[in-house]
């Protein structure tokens, strides 16, 4: 599992790092960053899609390639 | 507060003052979403009330067609007559709004990306300590009384003394910007004379607060705004007095208003109580869950040019109340929406807003939140309400406690 910030569409809610806080950040601005480059480890799997479910703008996207 | 004729049709002449809508509007949303989801009335000026999650982000989103121009529930709409003369003095009133949260882009974007640093997680993390310890002041005053207004003295007391130290302008005036704050958004929505009184307060508060920072720069935010540039040009003046305006305004009733809500689940709901000291590990989903079910903010927005929502047709001038708590209670969208549930697992809650004015101070909101219950839980572990009918209930603009007094076992301040 990779995951990806839609930045068109984040506006900084930051739900995404409350659902999944070692997988998600913010930048000096609030916007969300993702911490793990790369392959998501499967232990934080649940928590990164439950941050894709918990983002009010729909900006969090999952790559379950 | 006025008494205004009762509503007998909420589809077409509801009244988002009215006695029944301020205490308990969950069964008036959940009656118009299904018979008549964009409700209108023409009480307080013409307006709109979307009551679908659906419909109210779809307005948020559409910034070409609603603007931000006039974000108050009440009161002139951009273009309208002010509500006052301006006098000798005053010209810079006239170009005072309360950027970025009234600003449409382009203004809106380099606006916000001023003041967003300083709302960041990282950066309103450095207030916990000190909102913890003012928290902790406050149950040291009233905890061996065994009972206290969990509205009054706790939850509004906390949010203006942190934003009144972030702004660098002393807490020892905190009542009085909380008449100032209450002014603009709850007493004044209603009155206009109180509402321009208080924002004539506010803004030749700051009107001095400025001068005196342009002569004594100190490490505070008017400072750090003093300094602010737009493409290479420092940032008009009156701009910034409308950024402080928003901060004060926008920081105050909002997270007070969302702490005594919770304070008053907390006091009606032990059960609830309970399972935050059992499970800890619940309080981030907690809070969020809280801001869903207890949202206090009702923005507006202005409609910019004729357009039509889900086949409703709305005028240039007319105004949209973004009904932000109706949405958070959306069956579509939220499963059993009128219950609390701590550790809901789906909960793509507005009660920020939606879009690109999601408020900007969202995550010194939640800190505040937070601490002030933690606190609150960690001394008063158990408490109840001393008399459920007496409760009192602002809203309107910005919904929560005003008066909830609650019993508990005396406790000892600290040593």
């Amino acid at each position: 599992m990779k995951v990806r910030v839609d930045y068109d569409r984040c506006t900084g809610h930051q739900a995404c790092a409350i659902a999944a806080p070692q997988v998600f950040g913010a930048d000096d601005y609030g916007n969300a960053t993702v911490l793990i480059e790369g392959e998501i480890p499967a232990e934080l799997e649940e928590s990164a899609r439950r941050a894709q479910a918990n983002c009010p703008e729909h900006a969090i996207h999952i790559d379950e390639s | 507060m006025t008494t205004n004729p009762p509503v007998t049709d909420w589809a077409t002449d509801y009244d988002i003052f009215a006695e029944e809508y301020v205490r308990e509007p969950w069964p008036i949303w959940d009656e118009l979403r299904q018979t008549c989801p964009i409700a209108h009335s023409d009480r307080w000026g013409t307006s709109y009330l979307p009551t679908r999650y659906e419909d109210v982000v779809a307005i948020a989103h559409d910034v070409e067609h609603f603007s931000s121009r006039g974000v108050l529930v009440t009161g002139p709409r951009p273009g309208e007559e002010p509500e006052y003369e301006l006098q000798p003095g005053e010209e810079i009133f006239a170009n005072i709004s309360a950027p970025p949260i009234t600003s449409d882009p382009p203004e809106h974007q380099w606006a916000r990306r001023l003041i967003l640093p300083i709302f960041a997680p990282a950066a309103v993390a450095k207030y916990e300590e000190g909102t913890r310890e003012l928290c902790h002041q406050l149950i040291d005053g009233f905890i061996a009384d065994g009972r206290a207004d969990s509205a009054h003295d706790y939850a509004q007391q906390i949010p203006v003394r942190v934003i009144a130290t972030m702004l660098g302008v002393g807490t020892e005036r905190s009542d009085e910007f909380t008449q100032w704050v209450r002014g603009m958004l709850e007493v004044g929505a209603q009155d206009p004379e109180v509402r321009v009184q208080a924002f004539r307060s506010i803004i030749e508060f700051f009107i001095g607060e400025v001068q005196d920072r342009k002569e004594n720069p100190k490490a505070d935010l008017i400072t750090e705004m003093l300094g602010f540039e737009v493409d290479g040009e420092p940032v008009p003046e009156y701009h910034i007095l409308g950024t402080c305006l928003l901060m004060l305004v926008a920081g105050v009733d909002t997270t007070w208003s969302s702490i005594g809500s919770a304070m008053w689940h907390f006091a009606t709901n032990p059960q609830d109580r309970q399972r935050l000291r059992d499970e800890p590990e619940l309080w981030p989903t907690a809070i969020e869950e809280l801001l869903r079910a207890y949202s206090p903010v009702t923005m507006a927005r202005i409609v910019a040019a004729d357009t039509e929502v889900k086949g409703c047709p709305m005028h240039e001038g007319e105004r949209v109340l973004m009904a932000f708590p109706a949405a958070n209670r959306d069956p579509e969208v939220f499963d059993r929406p009128n219950e609390v549930i701590l550790d809901r697992e789906h909960n793509r809650h507005l009660a920020f807003g939606s879009g690109i004015h999601r408020c900007a101070g969202s995550n010194l909101a939640r800190l505040e939140l937070r601490v002030a219950l933690q606190t609150w839980l960690e001394r008063i572990p158990a408490f109840e309400l001393e008399d459920p009918d007496a409760v009192v209930w602002a809203g309107g603009q910005v919904r929560g406690t005003r008066t909830a007094w609650v019993t508990f076992p005396p406790g000892s301040p600290r040593s």
